[in-house]
């Protein structure tokens, strides 16, 4: 295959079956590998999307400086597509999240502002709120609100998932801005009106919900909803297992947010093999493992895992 | 037995600084009405005329209870809530 530009190899992704871990052949398991995207992980699509917006609205012009809160993805999405497109980047992120992610940020020239550890990406929201309210000529993107964000699901995610599996009736994703599910679920509704939205989002250790009251509390602008069916909430135990298992059983190096994702679909799965039901759950594999490997997730006993990721951004 | 809600650092003011209550009730609403009677002022921060407070969340057995009812959810013994801020959380 051969594409022009890296801009060009965003999406398309394979969906590949997971026959070891689905428990018949009547429910089965699929695994969109959002990790085949140019820099490994789903968040290209949105920043790409993203940035097509803002150019075309006039907001990015050459040169401009683009300023985004991230916990990793989306910042080096973002850092190859500003370095094609010719924009510099200042991500604010989270102090406590992989060295890769921060290496490869500044491979890319992107300059890192980091907020503190406590309040995890909550505290880099806020604190690039603020960094753009003193430079207003910093464009945010703001990837929480960004319409373009669940736009990139709405026309790629979702109908390529359509199109690899009409039979779909679950689709399982990581919470985190909710553009993936909001964007990719409306229009699998749209298509399949009965199928099952699920987010599946990372339970974290204190630290990272130590607000100093409720109401700094944050949900993104992007987020309805009407859109989910479920949301299950899953514990770094259960996700570092998960990771493991995908691994050892489908030979699938993910990340930990995948984890998270399979455990709530193989959940789905036990349901729906319990009532006789015929179940095809659609997987959305963010990222790969390979930028998480220094967090010890995938070394050592569960335990000693488990205790190395206390108090980590891990999905 | 009884019902475990697991309550968050920011909570734990009105727990005597407890990780984890216990608490009886038919529905979320009865148990949480329940645990207000021993821990004063905390239904209060939880729920509010409309429901749920909006950046509170509030899972059953791990599964976000406004999909299961809300504060009409079935709950039973053996059964773990746990109760955590909205936040921005991690990946993105």
């Amino acid at each position: 295959m051969r594409y022009d530009s890296l801009l060009d190899l965003v999406g398309g992704t394979p969906l590949v079956g997971l026959p070891r871990l689905s428990p018949s052949p009547a429910v089965r398991l699929w695994a969109k590998l959002e990790d085949r995207n140019p820099t490994g992980s789903v968040k290209d699509r949105i920043a790409a999307y993203m940035i097509a917006a803002a150019e075309k609205d006039g907001r990015l012009s050459p040169g401009a400086i683009i300023l985004e809160p991230t916990s990793g993805n989306t910042g080096i999405s973002l850092a190859m597509v500003a370095k094609l497109r010719g924009y510099q980047l200042i991500c604010v992120m989270p102090e406590n999240t992989s060295t890769e992610r921060r290496e490869l940020l500044e491979a890319y020239g992107a300059t890192i502002v980091f907020s503190a550890a406590a309040g995890g990406s909550n505290e880099a929201v806020r604190v690039a709120k603020e960094l753009a309210a003193d430079h207003p000529d910093w464009v945010m993107l703001y990837q929480y609100g960004n319409e373009a964000n669940a736009r990139a699901h709405y026309e790629t995610t979702g109908p390529e998932l359509l199109a690899d599996l009409p039979e779909i009736t679950h689709f399982v994703a990581g919470l985190g801005t909710t553009g993936t599910l909001m964007g990719t679920g409306r229009y699998l509704r749209e298509q399949r009106p009965d199928v099952q939205i699920v987010a599946a989002e990372p339970r974290y250790g204190e630290l990272v919900y130590g607000l100093r009251n409720l109401s700094e509390g944050f949900i993104p602008e992007l987020y309805d909803e009407t859109v989910l069916t479920s949301r299950f909430s899953v514990s770094s135990a259960d996700a570092l297992r998960r990771t493991r298992e995908l691994l050892q059983t489908e030979g699938l190096v993910a990340g930990i947010s995948s984890g998270c994702v399979l455990h709530a679909g193989l959940a789905l799965a036990a349901k729906a093999e319990e009532a006789g039901k015929r179940a095809d759950i659609a997987l959305l594999i963010a990222d790969g493992g390979w930028k998480y490997l220094s967090t010890g997730a995938y070394s050592g006993t569960l335990a000693e895992a488990e205790a190395r990721l206390e108090g980590q951004l891990w999905a | 037995m009884a019902i475990e809600v697991r309550i968050p650092t920011i909570l734990r003011s009105y727990t005597d600084g407890e990780k984890s209550v216990e608490g009886t009730g038919a529905t979320l609403g009865e148990l949480f009405a329940d645990l207000d009677g021993r821990y004063d002022g905390l239904s209060d921060r939880l729920i509010d005329e409309s429901g749920l407070r909006r950046f509170v969340n509030v899972y059953l057995n791990d599964e976000d209870v406004r999909f299961l009812g809300g504060l009409s959810a079935p709950v039973s013994d053996g059964d773990t809530v746990t109760v955590l801020p909205a936040v921005a959380g991690g990946e993105r």
